[in-house]
């Protein structure tokens, strides 16, 4: 028995960043939006006991219950896909806020080089530098189109930091000043500048100083505590939806979250989007929520899940390379890093904030001159200082035991005594690389899990030799006594954990063959529903990607306005 | 004699009940005793003053030291083998005086030792190295049957239970366990190992209000402040000692 509630102008599926952002900016123009959450509710005071590793860190307190829905992976499709039974390669948000409630706060614009990717690789080098079965596409939206949209972005947010001078041109300076800088961070800053490159705090979404942004949303600034990744800020100092975006929408009187409801099927007649059946997971009851305008905003797993379950879009056919739900699946190479041991040199490596750390883009895009290397792209190179919590960061010399005396008394010596240089590696799109649905495995509610198909390529291993070896030249010239350099990627492990910064499956593009959505985040195939997230990453860049999903965002926001007034496609 | 009548005989004599338990091992005290046995052991232990103690005030007075999920000898064993994965040494106490036995006892009596938020249905497969763990059973099934291995394998060995081994004795013991060269029946030895390993890490370094990390001697050994509210102040500058405060200090009643 489905109950069906009265139409409302836009329904978002998931209340993370870009729900956020998109229902603040339709509600200030009237427009009525109900976001549905499966989640609960969160606000600032419930982080009063934030501060603790165990729980929120390694118990993943703010992540999804994977008993109720996980994800099945294999290496390649001769492998049998299993799930993913506990975590471990990413993680996945739930809760209103979304992955924005515990995020670090690293806050990037991608590179000009990185929207054009394709033409710009081939431009250059040949298209013989692309190999067979990589399928990497051009964004259908440059660097300087998206620009206006970064920068409306990062005011509401209150982005923290200082130029890049290897990045793209900005129309205005960051809104609040760069992030105070660490000894660690000096000596990044100085090594590197000998060495030739051009190092730059890194920008952040922590909050350098007390900001009142244009919505007239005052945070307070970041006091350095150590607590972000994986934790919700108790100050509010870190941008996240809750504080920001949320409040904006809510004080029009327009919009209504409603958490602890699922999101089951899109529904779909002649063409259009009609709305969305959820269920009421406190009570089992079933819903149909009918709308003008469906914003499906789930990252990645839930927004190309939630497509296929309900039938919408031409699925990616990796034999034929045809369709695109699903296609260009991307991930993030961060295995090419270097750990410096210091025996006399200890560092506050305890404080910190997510969102602080020096970088060079030197060895990022294409920045630097690829002719004789096997590799495309490459990644920025970070000394990061989030605040190294005890349980997870025991870092030992390679070769030492790992249990007993030696290495109780090795990981207690450099725990403020080592320091990690780590490439973000950018990761291209394959034929071979996608998101489909499960043939066994299900979820609570009897509906199949998104399965991964992926594995790291010589593309890969190569740009993983390559930063890892830079990463130690720089922390032998920062005066490491020891340095190991780990440039050996092996096969992608879904049980360690690399990144959250799964990307693809709904991608972007100027092409309706080769692309799900265009650069609106608007599906071609169904004009009303707004595909939102790094799912329209066509590949993934050498940096986090939440930058880019807030300013595709404020774009899609702009776009759902156009199309409620004149309707039909936007472009 | 009867049984009732053979236990009050023994513990009539506390010497006497010393030389049983250290004569017996945990396996037959356990079968004789029972319950009556586990809690005398803890107490025993207590008596005897450590670090902890001077600390505290003794962990008499510490409700939390006390059993929710393991056996006396399930405890005992995990209490030894977690102090050779992190020994008492001259940085500072182990395992056992950290107290990161009860600390995995609380852990294995809740969801992490169920699985509550673990995707748990099958079918279950064995999958490759790159696809993680795919077994069938949660951690309290993999200490029951690890711990029984660990015992089992010392019997074997040296026809002893594994408390009374020699430090050298228990870590050949753990060292076959972590190589995974021990066959266990529903797990493997290597996981059973890095599952403790893991949970005995936890113990030393997670916030005290888990029962571990006694008196944050972890977090003093490693110089991690805790719970603080800012380093704004120290931010910028060299390395620093801050004194460590729990989360006990921010919660008002």
């Amino acid at each position: 028995m489905v109950t069906k509630l009265p139409k409302v102008d836009v329904v978002t599926i998931g209340v993370g960043w870009s729900a956020g952002i998109i229902a603040a900016e339709l509600t200030k123009k009237g427009k009525k939006v109900v976001g549905l959450e499966r989640g609960k509710e969160r606000k600032t005071e419930d982080y009063y006991m934030a501060h603790d590793e165990l729980r929120y860190a390694v118990r993943h307190e703010m992540m999804q219950d994977l008993s109720k829905e996980t994800i099945t992976f294999r290496n390649n499709d001769k492998m049998r896909s299993l799930p993913m039974r506990s975590y471990g390669s990413f993680l996945l948000g739930v809760g209103v806020g979304g992955s924005g409630a515990h995020w670090n706060g690293q806050n990037f614009r991608f590179l000009p080089y990185d929207f054009e990717l394709r033409s710009k690789t081939i431009e250059k080098y040949g298209l013989d530098k692309i190999p067979a079965d990589m399928t990497i596409q051009d964004w259908g939206i440059t660097y300087d189109e998206i620009e206006p949209y970064y920068d409306q972005y990062e005011k509401m947010a209150g982005i923290s930091g200082e130029d890049n001078p290897l990045g793209g041109k900005r129309s205005n300076p960051f809104p609040t000043p760069a992030m105070k800088k660490t000894e660690a961070m000096r000596l990044f800053d100085d090594t590197t500048k000998r060495m030739g490159y051009h190092p730059y705090v890194q920008p952040s979404a922590n909050l350098s100083e007390n900001y009142t942004n244009p919505d007239g949303i005052s945070r307070a600034a970041c006091q350095y505590c150590g607590f972000c990744e994986r934790f919700g800020c108790e100050y509010g100092a870190k941008a996240e939806p809750g504080v920001t975006v949320l409040p904006v929408a809510q004080a029009t009187g327009n919009f209504e979250v409603r958490p602890h409801s699922e999101v089951r099927r899109i529904l779909y007649t002649n063409g259009k989007a009609t709305g969305v059946l959820y269920t009421d997971l406190t009570t089992g009851e079933e819903f149909e929520q009918p709308a003008d305008v469906v914003v499906l905003s789930g990252y990645v797993f839930t927004n190309v899940r939630l497509l296929l379950l309900s039938g919408i879009g031409r699925p990616y056919d990796p034999t034929t390379g045809t369709g695109v739900i699903g296609k260009n699946y991307a991930y993030q190479i961060r295995k090419g890093r270097a750990t410096g041991f210091f025996d006399d040199h200890k560092f506050n490596n305890f404080a910190g904030a997510g969102g602080l750390g020096m970088i060079i883009d030197d060895f990022n895009g294409d920045n630097f001159d690829h002719s004789d290397l096997d590799f495309i792209h490459g990644g920025m190179i970070i000394l990061g200082q989030t605040g190294q919590r005890p349980i997870a960061n025991n870092q030992v010399p390679s070769g030492t035991k790992s249990w007993g005396k030696e290495f109780k008394d090795a990981s207690l010596k450099y725990t403020n005594a080592s320091l990690t240089v780590s490439g973000e590696g950018a990761s291209m799109a394959y034929k071979q690389h996608f998101l489909d649905l499960d043939p066994v495995y299900k979820d609570a509610f009897g509906d199949p899990l998104v399965r991964i198909t992926f594995d790291f390529e010589e593309q890969d291993r190569q740009l993983t030799k390559f930063m890892a070896e830079k990463c130690g030249e720089i922390l032998k010239e920062m005066g490491a006594n020891h340095v190991d350099v780990s440039g050996d990627l092996g096969p992608y492990n879904v049980a360690e954990y690399q990144s959250t910064h799964n990307t693809g499956g709904v991608i972007m593009g100027a092409d309706p063959e080769t692309s799900a959505v265009n650069n609106y985040s608007q599906m071609w195939d169904v004009e009303n529903l707004f595909v939102v997230g790094a799912s329209s990453f066509p590949q993934n860049a050498g940096y986090n990607p939440t930058g880019t999903v807030g300013a595709l965002s404020y774009r899609a926001a702009e776009g759902i306005l156009k199309y409620m007034e004149k309707g039909g496609s936007l472009i | 004699m009867s049984e009732q009548k053979k236990s009050n005989a023994i513990l009539d004599k506390k010497s006497s009940r010393r030389t049983f338990i250290k004569n017996s091992g945990l396996t037959v005290g356990g079968v004789v005793l029972g319950g009556a046995l586990g809690s005398l052991l803890v107490n025993d232990k207590q008596n005897t003053p450590t670090n902890t103690n001077e600390h505290s005030g003794g962990t008499n007075s510490n409700p939390n030291v006390a059993l929710m999920y393991f056996t006396p000898d399930q405890y005992r064993i995990t209490e030894a083998a977690a102090e050779r994965i992190f020994p008492a040494d001259e940085n500072g106490p182990g395992a056992k005086e950290l107290l990161v036995a009860y600390y995995i006892d609380h852990q294995l009596a809740g969801a992490w030792g169920m699985g509550s938020k673990e995707y748990t249905s099958g079918p279950f497969f064995e999958g490759a190295d790159t696809q993680g763990y795919q077994g069938r059973q949660n951690r309290q099934q993999i200490f029951q049957i690890g711990l029984k291995g660990i015992q089992d394998q010392s019997l074997k060995t040296y026809e002893k239970s594994f408390i009374e081994l020699s430090e050298e004795e228990q870590d050949a013991i753990l060292s076959e366990f972590a190589d995974g060269n021990v066959e266990l029946r529903g797990t493997s030895s290597a996981h059973f190992f890095g599952v403790l390993r893991t949970a005995t890490i936890e113990g030393a370094y997670a916030d005290p209000l888990y029962g571990g990390n006694a008196n944050m001697e972890g977090w003093k050994m490693k110089n991690f402040p805790g719970h603080q509210m800012s380093f704004v102040n120290i931010i910028e500058k060299e390395f620093t000692v801050v004194e460590p405060m729990a989360l006990n200090s921010q919660h008002k009643h």
